[in-house]
Parts: C-alpha cells; sequence; structure tokens
C-alpha cells in the first residue's frame, strides 16, 4: 500500500454508549474491596482466583432484566430464561411451591401428593420426521410430571389457532395427541379454543397442563445431589432438535434423523422401582443436558465432570452440530432423561435403563465431586478440559 | 465421524504435546499468537492449553470478524434497518453485538424486520420473494467471507435485482497484523496463521513478517491437532533459527490462494482509505467497500447512514485483548460488568472472541480443575 495517499480518518470522538456506561457502575456497585484478602487455605488469593471470585459474587446476585422488550433469547431455555423467571414471575408469584423452582409443583392435598405443570408448545415446522407438535405437547407435560415421580393422570388441552389453518391438520394433530395420550396412560380431561386472525399466530399453539399422583415414598430435587453420586442419559441426546432444524429446509442437508418425542413415564417407573438411589430426573428439553447439570450444579453447589467420550450422540446429529457450529450438549430432546444417582445405585440404574426400549442408548455421563462448586466441567474427547456454561443466546428458537 | 476424529485423536495430542514439551529451552518462555477466533474456540472448545508447556503460551489475536466491529458501525447498520420497508439479513453472531444504542435483536423486538441468514445466497432469495421491500445484506468478515459476498453483488447484477443492497464491512487481515507487529508493547515469537483467511489469500502475504519482523508463522488448521501440530512446527523453526511461513493446513490452504476468488473480490469491491476497528482505532487501508460500478449494490450509497461514532466504554479493554497485550480475565469489566448474556466488548459476544470463549469454557483455575477430572 505504500507510495499510495494515506487519507486521515476523523479525529473527533464520538459520543459515548450510556448503557454501557451505567452496566460498569452498576458492577463496580456491587464489587468487593477486600476481596484480595480472602484467604483460600491459608494463601493470598492469586489474581486469577479474585477474578473467579468476582465473577462468582456477580453470578449469585439477584438476577435483574436488563432488555427493555422481551427477545427470542428469553425463550431460549438458558440464562435469559432463567433472569425472567427469577426477576419477573417469581417476584410476582411468590410462594413456597413456586420457589422449589422444579419442572412441576408437588402439591398436599388430603393426604396425597399431586403433581402439577403446564407447558406450550410453538414448535415451527407443526410436522416433522418422528411426531409434531400434538406429540410433544402430551409427551411434554406427561414427562414434566413423570421426572417428579409422579404417575401421570389427567392433561388439559388448550389451542390458539390461526384463521385459515387447515382442519385437516387439526385432525392430524389432535389425532396424535390421542395416541400418545393413549401411550403414556393419560386422558385430555377438559380443553379451550380460541382463534386469532390470520398472521397474529403460525397456524397453531398448544399448552396442556397435567395433573400426577406421586404415589412413592421419595423425595427428588436438584438441590439433593451430593459428591461421588453419578450422572446418567437415558439414551442420544439431541436428536429432536436437529430434527427440527433440518426439516426447515433452510439449511439444504437430508439426513434419516427423526424426533425422540416420547412419554418417559414408564422408563421413569421401571428406574425407581430397580432403586431408591434417584436423586434427580430431568427430561433434556430446551437448553438440553448441558443446562439441566448447570442447574443442578448450582443447585446442590456441587462440581460435575461429564466425560464427552461417554455422551451418546448419534453421527448425524454430531455432524449436524459441527456444521453449524453448535454443541449437542445444548440440543434439546423431547424423550431423554437426565438423571442423577447414587453413586453405588450406578449398575442398578442403568441396567434398569436399559431394560426398557427407551432407555436402551443408556450411559453413564458424569460423575458429581466437590469442589468446584457449581461448575460443569467437561474431560473432552481430545483430552482437554473446560467448563460447560448454561446456554446463552438463541441457537435454535421455537423447537418445542 | 471421517475427517473429524482422526483430527482429535487424543494419544496423538499426547505424542506431540511431549514433542513440544522435548523442544522447550529450559528458562526461556514462548508466546505464539492465534490470529483468528475459529483458532481461538477450538483451543478452548477442546481444552487444547491442558497439552502445552507452562512455558508455552497462546495469545489470542483479533481474528474475530464479529468482534472487530466498532459500535458505530453498528449503529450505523441498525438505523438502515429501521428505515421504512427495510429487511435486513444477518449471521446469527451478529445478532447480539450492541452497538451505541443496543443490537439488532433489541431492533427487532422493537418492531425492524431483521433476519437470520446462514449465506448471503439465502439475502437474495429474500430479496426475490419480497419485490416490495428493500433487502439489506450485513456483510462482516476477512477475506474468508468477503467472496461470496461478492458473488453475491454479482449474481444480484446478473439477475438484475434492484432491490438488494450490501452494508459493506468486510475487513483485510494483513493490516491487522502489521498494527499488531508495530504495537510497542507486542512480545511474540511467532505466529499461527489464520487458515481459512489463508485458502483465499494463500500465504505469501504473510511473507513479510518472516522477512522484516522476523517472526515465524505457521498457517494452521481448524481442527486441536492442527493446531498442535502447527505450534511444534513453529517450535522446530525456533530450535532451528529459522523465520519462515509454513502452511500446516495444506489439506486445505493452497500455497498462491484461490485466484478466482481474490478475482471476484477485485471486481465488486476496492480498498478504503481507513476503517476504524474495535479495540484497534483507525487502520489504513484495511478493509472493503462497494465500488462504484455497483454503487446501486452499496447501501451506503443507498441510505444516508449517520456514520455517528460511538467512544468504547473507558473501562472496556477489549483492544488490549485483540492485540494480546492483556489476557481476557485481566480485563477490568471481564465477567462482571461485561458477560457473554450482556457484553459491554465485542470480544464477550462472538463464540469466536476470545474473552467469550474464556468466560464460557476456561472460567476456572487449572489446580482445581485437574484435582476434579482426575479419574
Amino acid at each position: 500500500m505504500s507510495g499510495e495517499q494515506v487519507i486521515h480518518p476523523p479525529e473527533t470522538e464520538g459520543h459515548s454508549a450510556d448503557w454501557a456506561e451505567e452496566a460498569v457502575r452498576e458492577a463496580e456497585s456491587h464489587e468487593d474491596p477486600d476481596l484480595a484478602q480472602y484467604a483460600l487455605g491459608g494463601a493470598t488469593l492469586s489474581l486469577e482466583e479474585q477474578v473467579l471470585q468476582r465473577i462468582d459474587r456477580q453470578r449469585r446476585r439477584k438476577a435483574k432484566i436488563k432488555e427493555e422488550r422481551i427477545t427470542l433469547a428469553h425463550g431460549a431455555g438458558g440464562k435469559a430464561t432463567h433472569t425472567l423467571i427469577d426477576a419477573l414471575f417469581l417476584e410476582s408469584f411468590r410462594n413456597p411451591i413456586l420457589e422449589a423452582m422444579e419442572d412441576q409443583a408437588t402439591l398436599g392435598v388430603g393426604g396425597t401428593r399431586l403433581a402439577f405443570t403446564t407447558d406450550s408448545f410453538v414448535v415451527h415446522p407443526l410436522f416433522f420426521p418422528g411426531g409434531n407438535i400434538g406429540d410433544l405437547a402430551v409427551n411434554g407435560t406427561v414427562n414434566d410430571l413423570a421426572v417428579g415421580g409422579a404417575r401421570p393422570l389427567y392433561l388439559s388441552a388448550a389451542f390458539i389457532l390461526e384463521e385459515g389453518f387447515p382442519v385437516a391438520d387439526l385432525q392430524r394433530i389432535a389425532d396424535s395427541m390421542a395416541v400418545a395420550a393413549a401411550v403414556a396412560g393419560v386422558q385430555i380431561v377438559t380443553g379451550d379454543t380460541k382463534v386469532v386472525e390470520r398472521g397474529q399466530c403460525d397456524g397453531v399453539y398448544i399448552n396442556t397442563a397435567g395433573i400426577g399422583v406421586i404415589e412413592r415414598d421419595i423425595t427428588l430435587g436438584a438441590g439433593t445431589v451430593q459428591p461421588g453420586d453419578a450422572v446418567l442419559v437415558s439414551g442420544p441426546i439431541g436428536d429432536h432438535g436437529v430434527t427440527v432444524m433440518l426439516a426447515r429446509g433452510e439449511l439444504d442437508i437430508e439426513s434419516d434423523i427423526t424426533s425422540d418425542t416420547a412419554p418417559l413415564a414408564e422408563l421413569i417407573s421401571v428406574l425407581l422401582d430397580a432403586t431408591t438411589g434417584v436423586r434427580v430426573m430431568r427430561d433434556a428439553t430446551r437448553g438440553g443436558v448441558a443446562t439441566i447439570l448447570n442447574e443442578v450444579a448450582r443447585a446442590s453447589n456441587v462440581a460435575i465432570v461429564v466425560d464427552e467420550r461417554a455422551v451418546p450422540t448419534r453421527e448425524e446429529v454430531r455432524g449436524a452440530s459441527e456444521i453449524l457450529g453448535i454443541d449437542p450438549l445444548y440440543v434439546a430432546c423431547e424423550g431423554r432423561l437426565v438423571i442423577v444417582v447414587d453413586g453405588a445405585e450406578t449398575e442398578a440404574a442403568l441396567a434398569a435403563l436399559r431394560s426398557h426400549p427407551l432407555g436402551e442408548g443408556a450411559a453413564v455421563i458424569g460423575k458429581v465431586k466437590d469442589d468446584p462448586p457449581t461448575l460443569v466441567l467437561l474431560k473432552t474427547e481430545f483430552g482437554g478440559t473446560r467448563i460447560v456454561d448454561m446456554l446463552v443466546g438463541d441457537p435454535l428458537p421455537r423447537i418445542c | 465421524m471421517r475427517f473429524v476424529d482422526e483430527f482429535r485423536d487424543a494419544e496423538k495430542a499426547q505424542a506431540l504435546s511431549g514433542q513440544i514439551a522435548a523442544l522447550c529451552e529450559p528458562g526461556r518462555h514462548y508466546s505464539f499468537m492465534e490470529v483468528c477466533g475459529g483458532h481461538t474456540h477450538t483451543i478452548y472448545k477442546h481444552g487444547l492449553e491442558d497439552y502445552l508447556p507452562e512455558s508455552v503460551s497462546l495469545v489470542h489475536g483479533p481474528g474475530c470478524p464479529v468482534c472487530v466491529i466498532p459500535m458505530g458501525r453498528l449503529d450505523d447498520a441498525i438505523y438502515i434497518a429501521e428505515q421504512p420497508d427495510v429487511i435486513m439479513t444477518s449471521f446469527g453472531d451478529m445478532m447480539r453485538v450492541p452497538g451505541g444504542k443496543g443490537s439488532f435483536f433489541d431492533s427487532k423486538a422493537k418492531g425492524a424486520d431483521i433476519r437470520m441468514v446462514y449465506s448471503p445466497l439465502d439475502s437474495l432469495k429474500i430479496a426475490r420473494d419480497n419485490p416490495d421491500k428493500k433487502v439489506v445484506f450485513m456483510a462482516i468478515g476477512f477475506e474468508t467471507t468477503a467472496p461470496s459476498t461478492a458473488m453475491t453483488v454479482l449474481r444480484a447484477a446478473a439477475d438484475g435485482l434492484e432491490n438488494f443492497s450490501i452494508f459493506c464491512n468486510h475487513v483485510t487481515i494483513i493490516p491487522a497484523i502489521k498494527a499488531i507487529l508495530d504495537s510497542p508493547d507486542m512480545r511474540l515469537d511467532g505466529f499461527l496463521g489464520p487458515g481459512h483467511v489463508s485458502t483465499v489469500i494463500g500465504c505469501k502475504p504473510y511473507e513479510f513478517i518472516a522477512r522484516d519482523h522476523n517472526k515465524p508463522l505457521v498457517c494452521a488448521g481448524f481442527e486441536p491437532l492442527d493446531i498442535l501440530a502447527s505450534i511444534y512446527q513453529l517450535m522446530i523453526q525456533l530450535r532451528d533459527g529459522r523465520c519462515e511461513v509454513e502452511n500446516q493446513y495444506t489439506r486445505v490452504v493452497p500455497w498462491d490462494g484461490n485466484l478466482k476468488a481474490l478475482q471476484v473480490i477485485n471486481e465488486v469491491m476496492e480498498l478504503r482509505p481507513y476503517f476504524e476497528w474495535r479495540g484497534l482505532g483507525f487502520i489504513s487501508h484495511s478493509a472493503l467497500k462497494v465500488r462504484p460500478e455497483y454503487a446501486k449494490f452499496d447501501a451506503e450509497e443507498i441510505f444516508k447512514i449517520p456514520g455517528i461514532r460511538v467512544a468504547d466504554p473507558k473501562a472496556c479493554q477489549c483492544g488490549e485483548v485483540l492485540k494480546g497485550v492483556i489476557k481476557p480475565w485481566e480485563c477490568k469489566v471481564f465477567g462482571t460488568a461485561c458477560t457473554p448474556e450482556t457484553p459491554i466488548g465485542t470480544c464477550m459476544v462472538s463464540p469466536e472472541g476470545a474473552c467469550a470463549a474464556y468466560y464460557n469454557f476456561g472460567r476456572f483455575t487449572r489446580e482445581r480443575v485437574k484435582e476434579a477430572t482426575r479419574a
């Protein structure tokens, strides 16, 4: 470029970004000036340890919504969703039952323990290989009940329909729901229908709520996990998310992969019959396995160490994830369990899962340690180490 | 999975790691800059630093296209997006980058029609499907993505499309490397060259680094074994007292680059006299703009962009991070005011940004993690 005339850029400084200066001031007001003096095992904290402590303090602060408007990230199941729930809904509705923040509420009614949950479905496209929005709407709610140790009994179904939506498609969706309900052993006993103008929703949105009964004398929860426990998944991860993404046709990739949507109540029943060592179960939907493990690590103040090579992942899911630069650990499943069990019960739990068709591909993927608390660590297939944080941003909106 | 697993083989990594350690002279410290954000991502995603001896450290360079876009430029893009009848299209990792008054996501939530695309050709399709709208593609990236943007403009011209334009923010890698080499606080022993940029520009443009600055450079691939092998090649050069440009990524990078791609860029774009880089300031001849012959596809010509500069927040040290002067966690706002969910600096936005990679993947102290992951 030498020899060419150089035109000089403008020298004036522009205005500054107010929101950024505000964020800096806000964070600084929560700093602990004495942090450097905190001792860890008798030694003064290294600079890096101080930074990590500072971050830890910030992360434990009360969640605050910084955005003025809802963005797609608030629906992704990751950090923004958690912030929205904690700072807005939990603050408004606060009560001891809600505060447990499990996939279902546990209610004591006249000596019986009931599980109660609700879920809305906005998946795009409505039909995809292996299922449709109807299967998801039944299985999703059934699974949210079952992972709390409940036997699902009754569901409600509410439909928001777009003007112009084909009745034949709605029939297909209703038929799928009927079949899914029969397979899961539940009845759809109440419902609601609303129609909005064309363009006000995308075909059909479905909300389901469900009630189940907890007959076993167990208490499951993300906060009950202890060092020495084992982490299992019930089968290959990420099938649903990748299937839906490919079904959108934007990527021009063809594959035989199908959604894993399935009711998990029976599988869970087999597992709970075989062992009393189960601490917590979750179905790995939005945010994937990684998000669940982060919730557990935080709720129980433990470290979770995952072996990447042990995580069952189909070739198609790995391939699509490589191309898109996403991590299968964050991709949604709709029929896969993440389970933490007492370490001594690992083999019993694994055998029970594998005895059921929906758990054939079950595997032990990691273990629980005491340090460093609240972190999920991954031993990578390459043999290195990294952390697995909660999902930030949204790789795939409207996955369920 | 073929073409992936063989480049992530832990046994081979172990062997290379031993060879690298054996090449370390006692008491000497080695620091190498990986220029490309793709490398930074690979290094953290696979935990590659576990294989490096303590005396070898990696410095994360400026090669993340999202990270170097200044806030004012993004405000200009949002200004365009918020004009009547405009559909703005953008790659996904640009969506969350904050400008002086928010991000594409924020603007979209307020009502602007901003769509995520996987390729500039997707934008062309949107333009064809929406003849009554003005469709703009937010073009970003180094020489890696510039050819596909240029091809898209050529395609639009051939098809006679009247409602498509690009907001060109393409930058060139060599001036950025020069700026880093000229920076007084720079202490580097060598470079891992940006593999994908090199598929287009080839290896020759780096020769001045070896010749004028006495630093070796090895063009590196993006799998973890590629990076270890490239570090090994750098160590061999240092042991032998050589300073050369070498190509480790031979399966993809031709020595002379891709002439066709270069021609296409040259047909549609020309160098700007200067361009502002986030953190690095104005760098002469470091970016591309649409040639006057293709002005009707140039959003800068079609829309009267305000072109206001936005100063980086004083506390933000993206510049020092991009130059490798400080480690991400040494920045005053790292992880507190600036996190991946509410990034202040762009290094925290893209998964290729050094700060985001460190925060998402490496936010721990090595000793405690070694203890936790022991079998």
